[in-house]
């Protein structure tokens, strides 16, 4: 308990640092901030044009599928945000820093995520949040308790799920630096083309993100439950099952970490 | 006290030969080679030691300071530290223990020293009065206190490094690992870090290893020299036994490094 | 010349040697290109009147935009020119006999070309054999795939040129990260590279045909499959020449001024 205490000191001293750190450059802050915003407002504007076009995708309307794209997108720049140290790993590997985490009498993960906190991501966060609210004001809703929390839900099983995919990544750097590029479709990808419902990409694909990497328990299910197609509570709770993909991705670091102490590199 | 006995490590590192052929055969099949960094390496330290480590790029140099900082596991050998075994315990270890990387910086980039000095309390969890008492005197010692307030990024190079020092040193510890303090500063921060290095060893008793290029950096720190060359010890003694006459200390080893044929 | 074929050739070696990331580039690219599909088949099942051109026709587009992914992405930018205009080190370039915009020019398009030759064949292969009308259908006729080729040489250049005008810009700007962001952002989506230019409302997409951004990728994308009329295509290659010409021009002149600037203030 008291070891966790002062990690939860510590944390909050290291978040303390990046901010200061970073409040000395603030053009620059708001500059990547301001990029980090129109990536996703070029995807948003693909939307918004396919739809002058065409009325519906696989059933749902325009306000649905920007209420799904923003909640995802939500949980996606929250996930960057705090596992950022994990998203760069590669950099600390290439640059021996590792070896400086090593030394130090703390918990690698602890350690590693204190490294790096980017609240450059505020800027996607304001237009996840933007389309989040159109989307709720249109596509006419009604909202009682459970569907808050499963909203609220969907938000923390998908931090979770985005934060382990970040961990997968770093846990791969151990292994291979050359070939990290493949994660970008997992997390790059994801935020990508989790704009859509996964039903849009097929049955296969729906199968996939169930079962192997669970997308489609943070976005897919709890919509259709927040839309009324599905009525059994179950759906409300689904999203945080997307959490058991911390495990394995954990897994995978700490032999990674086994793997670099007994190698060297 | 450090004891290290048959220390052995080795890499396996893919080849990569020249040319637009090699390249597209390496498309599909790939040779590697063994690197033995470490073969049956042993030596003593005493507490309270300065100890020079040296040897040229690659001899293992590096290996062996990670092995003893609790990065690296070793093939085969026994290593203790103050009875530790470094890998198998290794936050116990390390919080016995101080590392200057001289490349690599410690310290954040775009805040104040004193900042990165404070998180360094907090990650070692140091006592508030023994972290007020040890930064009392690294101040006084280093001459710090003009330093404290400005960002790292300000700072010469030569104010750095008395920074890094400062900041291994804040949660006291017992051994201090040195890896090329030395690098690239002007003459005077060099003798004002040597100066340091001497003192603390003679106060506080810190056992320190140091690891250089520099032979002036050995000449006035370390007592005795280990030698590495290939992965082997190649000598271990006491400096003056080594220098033949009159001869400078960098012609010594050199001449040292030609015999050895580590060259 | 054979500067630059050696050049492009020990690009191209370099790229074979990192043999894990050319297959993790050339796996992340495909499942993009796939997803792409998805979407549109999943718009086209919906409403297939609404479809501007031919489902197999969009397909074909997206598999050739991810295969020539490196002729026309402008956020893929050469760091190290601009790390030379940042650190100073253009200094020493300008000492040297050449024409700095024609070898940052040339050097771009290598670049470009070596990349997208390590990476289009598996991609484009693959795709051929996808299902139809999810694959790349092949060329509408022999004219077309000779158009198809010279609209994509010409799309490079442009593409090319135009990053030179960011390279330049940044010499005259205190923030040249925002500038990237604003300008590759903007020819990302006014390109085509976000949705295809036919997809947008009629009078949207007028107005975007005559900008810059529709002379890079999509041209000759739309060329290959057939969903130009001959008369788009002369205008749209006049365009592309257009384009071309305007952009190598304001970025010459824009270079030779900020050399005279470095000259004078001394780097």
């Amino acid at each position: 308990m008291k070891k966790i205490i002062s990690d939860i000191k510590l944390y909050k001293h290291y978040i303390s640092i990046n901010l200061r750190g970073m409040m000395q450059y603030k053009t620059s802050f708001f500059l990547s901030a301001m990029g980090q915003f129109l990536i996703s407002f070029n995807v948003f504007l693909g939307i918004f044009f396919l739809f002058q076009r065409f009325s519906k995708v696989e059933g749902f309307t325009y306000s649905q599928v920007l209420l799904c794209f923003s909640i995802l997108l939500l949980e996606f720049s929250l996930a960057e945000s705090f596992a950022r140290g994990f998203d760069t790993f590669s950099e600390m590997v290439r640059q021996g820093e590792f070896d400086r985490i090593l030394v130090r009498p703390r918990g690698e993960i602890l350690q590693v995520l204190g490294s790096n906190f980017e609240l450059t991501r505020i800027g996607r966060m304001l237009q996840a949040l933007v389309m989040f609210v159109y989307g709720v004001s249109k596509s006419g809703i009604d909202w009682n308790l459970l569907k808050i929390l499963t909203v609220f839900f969907m938000i923390l099983g998908g931090t979770s799920l985005f934060t382990g995919l970040f961990i997968l990544q770093a846990g791969l750097c151990f292994f291979t630096l050359e070939g990290l590029e493949i994660m970008n479709i997992f997390t790059d990808g994801a935020r990508e083309f989790g704009k859509y419902p996964m039903e849009v990409y097929g049955r296969k694909m729906l199968l996939f993100t169930t079962f192997l990497i669970p997308y489609s328990l943070v976005q897919y299910y709890p919509l259709l439950y927040i839309l009324e197609r599905r009525t059994s509570p179950l759906y409300v709770v689904l999203p945080l099952a997307a959490a058991w993909f911390l495990f394995p991705s954990l897994a995978l670091w700490k032999l990674g970490v086994r793997r670099y102490t007994s190698s060297g590199s | 006290m450090i004891t290290v006995n048959h220390l052995c490590k080795s890499y396996r590192i893919a080849k990569r030969n020249p040319g637009f052929t090699a390249a597209c055969k390496a498309l599909f099949h790939r040779e590697y080679e063994i690197i033995h960094a470490l073969k049956d390496v042993s030596f003593t330290i005493s507490d309270g030691e300065m100890v020079g480590y040296i040897g040229p790029n690659g001899a293992g140099k590096s290996s062996t300071i990670k092995i003893l900082s609790g990065i690296l596991t070793p093939e085969g050998g026994t290593v203790s530290v103050d009875g530790r075994v470094p890998w198998k315990n290794r936050i116990e270890h390390v919080r016995q223990i101080g590392v200057v990387f001289g490349q690599r910086s410690q310290l954040w980039w775009d805040v104040p020293v004193m900042d990165s000095f404070e998180l360094l309390k907090d990650i070692y969890s140091v006592p508030t009065p023994q972290y007020k008492k040890s930064l009392e005197e690294l101040t006084a010692l280093l001459h710090l206190e003009e330093l404290l307030r400005s960002p790292v990024r300000q700072l010469s190079l030569g104010q750095r490094m008395k920074c890094e020092i400062a900041a291994s040193l804040l949660h006291n510890p017992r051994i201090l690992f040195l890896d090329e303090p030395t690098i690239g500063l002007d003459a005077v921060s060099k003798l004002a870090v040597r100066e340091f290095i001497l003192q603390l060893n003679k106060e506080k008793g810190t056992t320190v290893i140091l690891t250089t290029h520099d032979m002036q950096d050995i000449e006035a720190l370390a007592s005795r020299i280990i030698l590495i060359g290939k992965g082997q010890i190649l000598m271990d003694g006491n400096i003056d036994s080594i220098k033949k006459g009159s001869a400078a200390i960098d012609e010594t080893v050199a001449e040292l490094y030609h015999s050895y044929e580590v060259v | 010349m054979k500067k630059y074929f050696s050049f492009f050739r020990l690009r191209f070696t370099l790229g074979l040697q990192y043999r894990v990331a050319a297959l993790a580039g050339i796996a992340t690219q495909f499942a993009w290109g796939f997803m792409e599909v998805m979407i549109f088949a999943a718009f086209y099942r919906g409403d297939k009147n609404a479809f501007p051109m031919s489902l197999s026709a969009t397909c074909s587009y997206i598999w050739l935009g991810q295969g020539f992914l490196a002729f026309f992405a402008t956020w893929m930018m050469d760091n190290e020119i601009f790390d030379s205009i940042l650190k100073g080190n253009i200094a020493y370039e300008l000492c040297r006999p050449i024409d700095i915009y024609n070898i940052w020019f040339s050097k771009s398009v290598a670049v470009r070309l070596s990349r997208a030759m390590l990476r289009c064949f598996p991609i484009l292969l693959v795709a051929a054999f996808l299902p139809d009308p999810y694959g790349l259908a092949k060329p509408e006729s022999c004219l077309h795939f000779f158009l198809f080729i010279l609209t994509l040489a010409l799309g490079l250049l442009v593409t090319a040129a135009f990053c030179m005008l960011i390279y330049i810009l940044t010499f005259y700007t205190i923030s040249p990260q925002g500038l990237r962001i604003l300008f590759t952002s903007a020819a990302d989506f006014f390109s085509g590279g976000v949705i295809p230019l036919p997809f947008f409302p009629e009078p949207v997409q007028k107005i975007m045909e005559l900008l810059p951004f529709a002379a890079m990728q999509n041209v000759s994308l739309r060329i290959y499959s057939g969903s130009m009329e001959t008369d788009e295509m002369k205008k749209a290659i006049l365009l592309q020449l257009f384009w071309l010409f305007i952009l190598i021009f304001t970025g010459k002149i824009l270079c030779r001024r900020a050399e005279k600037k470095i000259t004078v203030q001394g780097g």
